[in-house]
């Protein structure tokens, strides 16, 4: 059995999966549930300025039968009161000695509230906090949340005067509502903070009722942009934790990844690109704190799998797997062949690459069945028969090299190759 | 002893009831819709003889525009609803569903067409505009699947059509000839009259070719005749003891339980049902239900040749029926003119015969069986006298057409009449197909 144990800037956690700052981490009970089902740690709440939350909150997209594949939310940070999250912090935490305690905080904007906040927070034991600079409703508007991350001087400033009281560690949540998370990450790096967290949720609309014409979530007919998270976000997550893994600045720092995560292998992918561990909330809200038994038997069974005996054995791995467009290797070449003994004549392959990829394969027609082959010469190898096929290994990729050196785009230019000849 | 009423209305109600309930709810049909892979020149939609674009309206379900699917349908299929209920649907678009090479269960195709077209009837959703009346007149003779298609594919193109039909109600063998726990008469009714919403199209009821119309009339009165007359007459077994009483035609039988209700049909205790079609399946299942104590299918050829889909069979192996398979009936036996006994010849299977199934061979060894009730399923035999009186060609009663066309000018014809005898759903098709050919021909005759 690999070892799945956690160690975040010396805050240990059984495992890697932590729940993210969220309403399953705003009480007492909730936490307590949570750590009985098996979560290495939580990001509690929010805690901070003075709220008041409206009603409804959540709103999601599905697709097809697939329910909550994105989900968005307009809940403000704690709607408590601090002397209660504080009490059931210490409460959790003589509970489950064992687990990550970090509390997430966004007080109001000067130097005294930070200091004040953090004094009381860290009276409770709390392992670590973590600054959320990044939520992009209600919090905005009064100069904090996102509007912090989104300006990297005011973030810089902050981390600052946090850094002049926290004696634990310090974690900044980035928002991804941005151009980029990397100046903000610059910045709160350069001022001290110890770790970075990303990504917040993205600004969305996810639907309108078509009957009333009030976009989602409703209230009292009218609605706003709400925070966008849930697996949908998943892939935009990985690409903001990889420019923040590649930068030589941020990359000093340990990452704490978020957006999406539902099963073992969105982990697994999150800690290839630099994550050392991972953050859970709309699987949870989705499903329920019972999902974390698989990811931590799915995390375990591909590490011992794959060799890997502690989580640093395989954490960054594929960061330097994602390259420049102009390192790539133009003599790569790969053609799509389809197996006709698995071929359930769906016929997905030819229409999609018939009507808007490169017309690579042949229809021969039958009735009911018809018959698809590729044509090598046509199929460029972008993988799409084989994206829209519903049959595992029906339709494969084979390689077919043009030549056997690697050739990037710089050199095949100065080689004066052929360009545009398909 | 042959008697009837011998149950309660609830358990008639029980051994009635829909053999394929619809999805309870929206919900479930999306859950199935959503499952549909969405395939490119389907094979279910090629294994519709109508051609309903399958993956459209199911695809048309899931993003919850269920009037476009009906419409998808109906486009297709004018009896697309009746056809989700009676079509055999295990050997047409659901036998051919893609899932059946992954072993999955097929998507249930008959049972989200059903959900599409029960919504649009129960909306009365007309979702086709005739076109103003051209003046043009056709008359129809069958109110049939054949004769209804043929009549709205016409109606829609602003023909003005008058349907003769021999009984007091319209749909033909849906409403007549088919288990009345796949449809029931107050459905097919509210079928006929969905079809008929488009204007139209008159029927005149209990008006029967030959009887009180000729074709004659109906050819100087219109300016087309489609001829979906059906086939009607149960082919006899020609053996003795076939007069007693107690020996029945499955159509007969099938259409008296329609017609008249559970408690009116009589059944016997012992029943003996010759043939495996499809409406040999009905007549068993029914008897079964209708309260007989035992009943047995008796059939000529093996499982091998049989008529029916294995469905079917399943639904009559899981009502109790027994099976004896190279059977053939050689005599029905009676006392006081009451049937009692029939004796059968072993059969087995000899030389492929000009159907490319094994022919029966007779052993010379029979069997026999104690039975007050015998059923004749052994086929319908085409009206042949009637089309030979108006000079129609025929094979052996089978109307000969060439592109829906008879060999009498303006004389047209489809469906059973044609065939034989098929499913609703060619009926349908050909109701189509002799719709195009009439209208090829009025305006050919327009131009001239």
């Amino acid at each position: 059995m690999a070892d799945i144990s956690s160690n975040f800037l010396g805050i240990k956690s059984p495992n890697p999966f932590w729940l993210a700052s969220a309403p399953p981490t705003d009480k007492k009970i909730n936490v307590l549930r949570a750590f009985e089902a098996g979560w290495g740690g939580v990001v509690w709440k929010t805690l901070g300025s003075q709220v008041k939350n409206v009603s409804s909150r959540y709103s999601a997209v599905n697709f097809g039968a697939k329910k909550m594949m994105g989900f968005n939310n307009i809940e403000l940070i704690s709607d408590r009161p601090l002397h209660i999250n504080l009490k059931e912090i210490e409460e959790c935490l003589k509970l489950f000695p064992d687990r990550a305690m970090i509390v997430s905080l966004m007080a109001d904007n000067d130097r005294e509230s930070w200091h004040e906040l953090i004094k009381k927070v860290e009276d409770t034991g709390a392992h670590g906090f973590e600054l959320n600079f990044g939520c992009p409703h209600g919090m905005t508007e009064r100069g904090m949340g996102a509007a912090v991350g989104q300006d990297p001087e005011v973030a810089k400033m902050v981390v600052e005067w946090v850094m002049e009281a926290a004696t634990i560690p310090v974690i900044t949540k980035l928002t991804p509502n941005v151009h980029s998370v990397v100046p903000t990450g610059k910045a709160v790096v350069e001022a001290g903070t110890n770790a970075l967290s990303l990504i917040n949720t993205i600004q969305s609309v996810t639907g309108i009722d078509l009957d009333t014409l009030v976009p989602n979530p409703y209230v009292a007919g009218k609605s706003v942009f709400g925070g966008y998270c849930g697996p949908a976000v998943k892939p935009i997550a990985l690409k903001m934790l990889t420019t923040i893994a590649q930068n030589p600045i941020t990359s000093k720092v340990p990452v704490s990844g978020i957006g999406g995560v539902s099963t073992w292998k969105d982990a697994v992918e999150f800690m290839l690109l630099g994550a050392s561990n991972v953050q859970v909330c709309t699987a949870a809200m989705n499903h329920g704190f019972r999902i974390v038994e698989d990811m931590i038997e799915g995390m375990n069974n591909w590490m011992d799998e794959k060799g890997f005996k502690t989580l640093n054995d395989f954490i960054g791995k594929s960061v330097e797997k994602i390259t420049h467009w102009e390192d790539l290797d133009i003599n790569y070449h790969h053609i799509a062949h389809i197996n006709q003994d698995k071929c359930i004549h769906c016929g997905l392959c030819y229409i999609a690459c018939e009507d808007t990829s490169h017309q690579s394969i042949n229809l021969e027609y039958g009735k009911p069945y018809n018959k698809y082959t590729i044509k090598e010469q046509e199929c460029v190898g972008c993988n799409l028969c084989q994206l829209v096929c519903p049959v595992n290994d029906c339709i494969t990729m084979v390689e077919h090299r043009v030549a056997p050196e690697y050739l990037n785009w710089i050199e095949f230019q100065k080689k004066g190759m052929p360009l545009n000849d398909h | 002893m042959i008697e009837a009423n011998r149950l309660s209305q609830v358990q008639y109600a029980e051994n009635f009831s829909d053999i394929h309930p619809p999805f309870e709810t929206k919900d479930a049909a999306l859950v199935e819709a959503n499952r549909c892979l969405f395939c490119y020149d389907a094979p279910c939609m090629k294994s519709c003889p109508t051609s309903i674009d399958v993956p459209k309206f199911i695809k048309q379900i899931a993003t919850e525009n269920v009037k476009g699917s009906a419409h998808t349908i109906f486009s297709s299929n004018i009896m697309g609803a009746g056809c989700s209920k009676v079509c055999p649907v295990e050997k047409l678009c659901e036998g051919a569903c893609v899932y059946n090479f992954m072993e999955e269960e097929p998507i249930s195709i008959a049972r989200l067409q059903r959900y599409s077209t029960e919504k649009a009837m129960s909306a009365n959703w007309q979702l086709f505009k005739r076109k103003e009346s051209t003046g043009k007149k056709v008359a129809i003779v069958g109110a049939g699947p054949a004769g209804l298609s043929c009549a709205h594919v016409l109606s829609r193109e602003g023909i003005d059509v008058t349907i003769f039909e021999k009984e007091n109600k319209g749909g033909g063998l849906m409403t007549y000839g088919i288990a009345a726990y796949k449809v029931t008469p107050q459905f097919c009714e509210a079928e006929v009259n969905y079809i008929l919403g488009i204007g139209g199209i008159e029927i005149k009821y209990e008006q029967e070719l030959g009887k009180n119309i000729s074709l004659t009339d109906l050819q100087k009165e219109y300016d087309a005749v489609y001829l979906a007359i059906g086939v009607g007459l149960a082919r006899q077994l020609e053996i003795p003891g076939e007069e007693l009483e107690g020996v029945e035609d499955a159509i007969k039988f099938i259409y008296d339980i329609r017609d008249k209700g559970f408690d009116k049909v009589a059944v016997g205790d012992k029943v003996a049902v010759i043939g495996m079609g499809m409406t040999a399946i009905d007549a068993a299942t029914q008897a079964k239900r209708l309260g007989a104590k035992e009943v047995t299918m008796l059939y000529r050829r093996t499982k091998e040749e049989m008529p029916c889909t294995q469905h079917e069979l399943d639904i009559a192996m899981l009502d109790g029926c027994e099976i004896i398979w190279l059977a053939s009936p050689k005599e029905i036996k009676g006392v006081d003119g009451k049937v009692n006994e029939i004796i059968c010849s072993i059969m087995k299977l000899g030389e492929p015969d000009a159907s490319g199934r094994r022919s029966p061979v007779d052993t010379g060894e029979t069997f026999s069986l104690v039975v007050n009730m015998v059923i004749k399923a052994a086929g319908q035999m085409p009206f042949e006298a009637l089309v030979d009186e108006f000079k129609i060609q025929n094979s052996k009663g089978k109307i000969n057409i060439t592109d829906s066309a008879t060999n009498i000018p303006g004389v047209f014809a489809g469906g059973d009449c044609v065939n034989g005898g098929k499913e609703v759903v060619d009926a349908v098709q050909a109701g189509k197909d002799g719709a195009k050919a009439i209208l090829d021909f009025i305006n050919k005759n327009q131009n001239h």
